[in-house]
């Protein structure tokens, strides 16, 4: 049996992990996975770095950050799959909710003209609004710049980003140090239940595929362990393919639950996993079918486009200077060739290409896989926009200047 | 060399600074990690934060680092980046250092050296702790399930316990765990629990 130990954070997004390691599925695979609870992102890219972990249940744009050399040490790292797709969601407290589109169903379905909403009402508030994000290099915070810029707020002027930990987010909206907070499953619905805050957004209406978790390696151990990464692969798919089962939700909700992994309530957790949000306490839930994703439609599958988009969000945003070695270091970073390589034995089926347009399927759609069929769900932008990979620096310009 | 240190056990902060101070540093600061405490650590200016490495905080102190304006050089985590052994004992030990960029290795490695020999005894302190605090459960639990044994049985003390340990040998479990069974088998039966 290989050991090896993954870093985690608190979050329903690690249910593939954790279905690996109690259902069995890394054990069938000769790997005994150790879990190792971790509370701050800076803590679990620290150890992946470090190497006190050999895997890490990453931040897409953390691990393309790192690989950059934007926070702390620089490690090229490496990411042959993805962990879930969406789960986020924008929570903001109830006297600024107030002056949003009242019907909360109306205001999840419609993005853009809550977040004009949203823009309105800044000027009227006392001072600027502080919403709390995950970290700097998180879905989260692209997707909330992308939302806020939607509008013509200047995230980086008009409103102020607090970075805070998910497990701190409610505790931080409970004692007003916040007035909202974009992040992953179940802590935005832990925030709601105590009646704290409303739904605004979800991450899933704001990006349809949003981008989310990766299974993450330092690239030079993953060179080296050829084998072992494989066999983990092979793990994780059997793993997010059971969490993908409806008939699984209550028992997936129940082991998250444990104070060893999520430690909140499993009814919470599962009303994320059967894609229901409450938007405000007490009110009727509302479906979502995209909430969260695992396995269907090659959830797994490191697009390099995704990469890239990541990269194009750091560009648009100033926080990484644009060059070509810089695009081709974060495109790299998704490692589709190491998925072919360890599923080719399976009977998964796999995208014949590596790049795709992001945003651009607006029904399900048939591609070109190796094997078997492949149907890829929609995956727009709540704008519309689409990005071509081949076109990276059209792309940003595309959003012209932050007023 | 002013050195702040963000903590949420004050206790282990305590013992930390106290190591510091007798190592010849003065301008010490303790921090606990709660509310603005990341303007606190920006007005102070410090050339060295120890942090503990299981804080959900360093979230938030490493984002300040980034974007502060007050302070003027950039901070980076750990002097030597070259230096492993070091970085890996300060890593297995829950230290993280943030450490101005300028400040001379030689200056830092002792601050960062003692920390991680704190944090160790810290720890080890911790540990013995929670062991005399299972050993004393165990042996409550333990007294509960012999107390059933010679209720029910008939036993003297010795022999109830003999049961007890031979079933665990037998069964390969530990005596605490035959005991707690014991103890749940019988408040179903309706025994006292």
């Amino acid at each position: 049996m290989t050991t090896i130990r993954a870093a985690f954070l608190p979050l329903t997004d690690s249910a593939v992990f954790v279905a690996a390691r109690e259902k069995g599925f890394a054990e069938a695979e000769d790997i005994d996975l150790e879990l190792v609870r971790t509370t701050s992102w800076a803590t679990l890219r620290d150890r992946l770095v470090y190497g006190q972990v050999q895997a890490a249940h990453m931040l897409a744009p953390l691990a393309v950050a790192v690989t950059l050399g934007l926070s702390q040490q620089p490690a090229a790292l490496a990411a042959p799959f993805k962990l879930n797709l969406n789960g986020n969601m924008l929570v903001m407290a109830a006297d600024f909710a107030a002056a949003l589109e009242p019907d909360p169903a109306k205001r999840l379905a419609d993005p853009l003209a809550t977040a004009h909403d949203f823009a309105a009402a800044i000027g009227l508030y006392r001072r600027k609004p502080i919403i709390g994000v995950v970290h700097r290099f998180s879905s989260h915070a692209l997707a909330l710049r992308y939302w806020l810029a939607s509008a013509g707020i200047n995230p980086d002027r008009d409103v102020v980003l607090r970075v805070l930990p998910p497990s701190l987010m409610v505790e931080a909206s409970r004692v007003g140090e916040i007035d909202g907070f974009i992040a992953g499953a179940p802590w935005p619905a832990a925030a709601i239940d105590q009646g704290l805050v409303e739904a605004v957004a979800l991450g899933a209406r704001i990006w349809q595929r949003g981008v989310e978790k990766v299974l993450a390696f330092r690239a030079d151990w993953m060179e080296d362990h050829v084998g072992t990464v494989d066999r983990l692969l092979v793990a994780l798919t059997a793993a997010a393919r059971w969490c993908d089962a409806p008939g699984n939700r209550a028992e997936l909700a129940a082991l998250l639950a444990r104070p060893a992994y999520v430690d909140q309530p499993a009814a919470i957790i599962e009303r994320g996993l059967q894609g229901r949000v409450m938007p405000r306490r007490g009110a009727t839930e509302i479906e979502a079918p995209d909430f969260l994703l695992f396995d269907r439609e090659a959830t797994a599958f490191p697009w390099r486009s995704q990469a890239l988009w990541i990269y194009s969000q750091l560009v648009r945003w100033k926080q990484v200077k644009p060059g070509q070695a810089a695009e081709r270091a974060a495109a790299a970073v998704f490692r589709p060739d190491i998925y072919r390589r360890a599923l080719g034995a399976s009977n998964v089926a796999l995208p014949g290409a590596s790049m795709k347009l992001e945003g651009a399927v607006s029904t399900p759609t048939g591609v070109g896989a190796h094997r078997g069929a492949l149907t890829l769900g929609p995956d727009r932008f709540f704008d519309g926009r689409i990005f071509d990979p081949e076109r990276v620096a059209d792309y940003v310009a595309g959003f012209g200047l932050p007023r | 060399m002013r050195i702040v240190i963000v903590d949420d056990s004050g206790l282990r902060a305590s013992v930390l600074e106290e190591g510091l101070r007798e190592a010849g540093h003065d301008d010490i600061h303790l921090v606990p990690p709660r509310g603005a405490f990341v303007a606190r650590i920006e007005r102070m200016a410090p050339d060295v934060v120890l942090m503990d490495l299981g804080s959900p905080s360093r979230d938030t102190l490493e984002e300040m680092l980034l974007v502060s304006r007050a302070l003027a050089k950039p901070i980076a985590m750990f002097v030597d980046q070259s230096d492993e052994a070091m970085i890996g004992a300060a890593i297995d030990a829950g230290v993280s250092a943030y450490v101005v960029d300028g400040l001379r290795k030689e200056r830092v490695k002792p601050v960062l050296e003692l920390a991680v020999r704190r944090f160790n005894a810290f720890s080890r302190m911790q540990a013995e702790l929670d062991e005399a605090r299972t050993a004393l459960a165990d042996r409550k639990t333990i007294d509960k399930a012999k107390a059933i044994l010679m209720a029910s049985r008939g036993l003297a003390e010795p022999e109830a316990y003999a049961l007890l340990r031979t079933t665990a040998m037998n069964q390969g479990r530990r005596i605490v765990e035959v005991a707690e069974a014991l103890i749940t088998a019988s408040a179903l039966l309706g025994g006292q629990p």
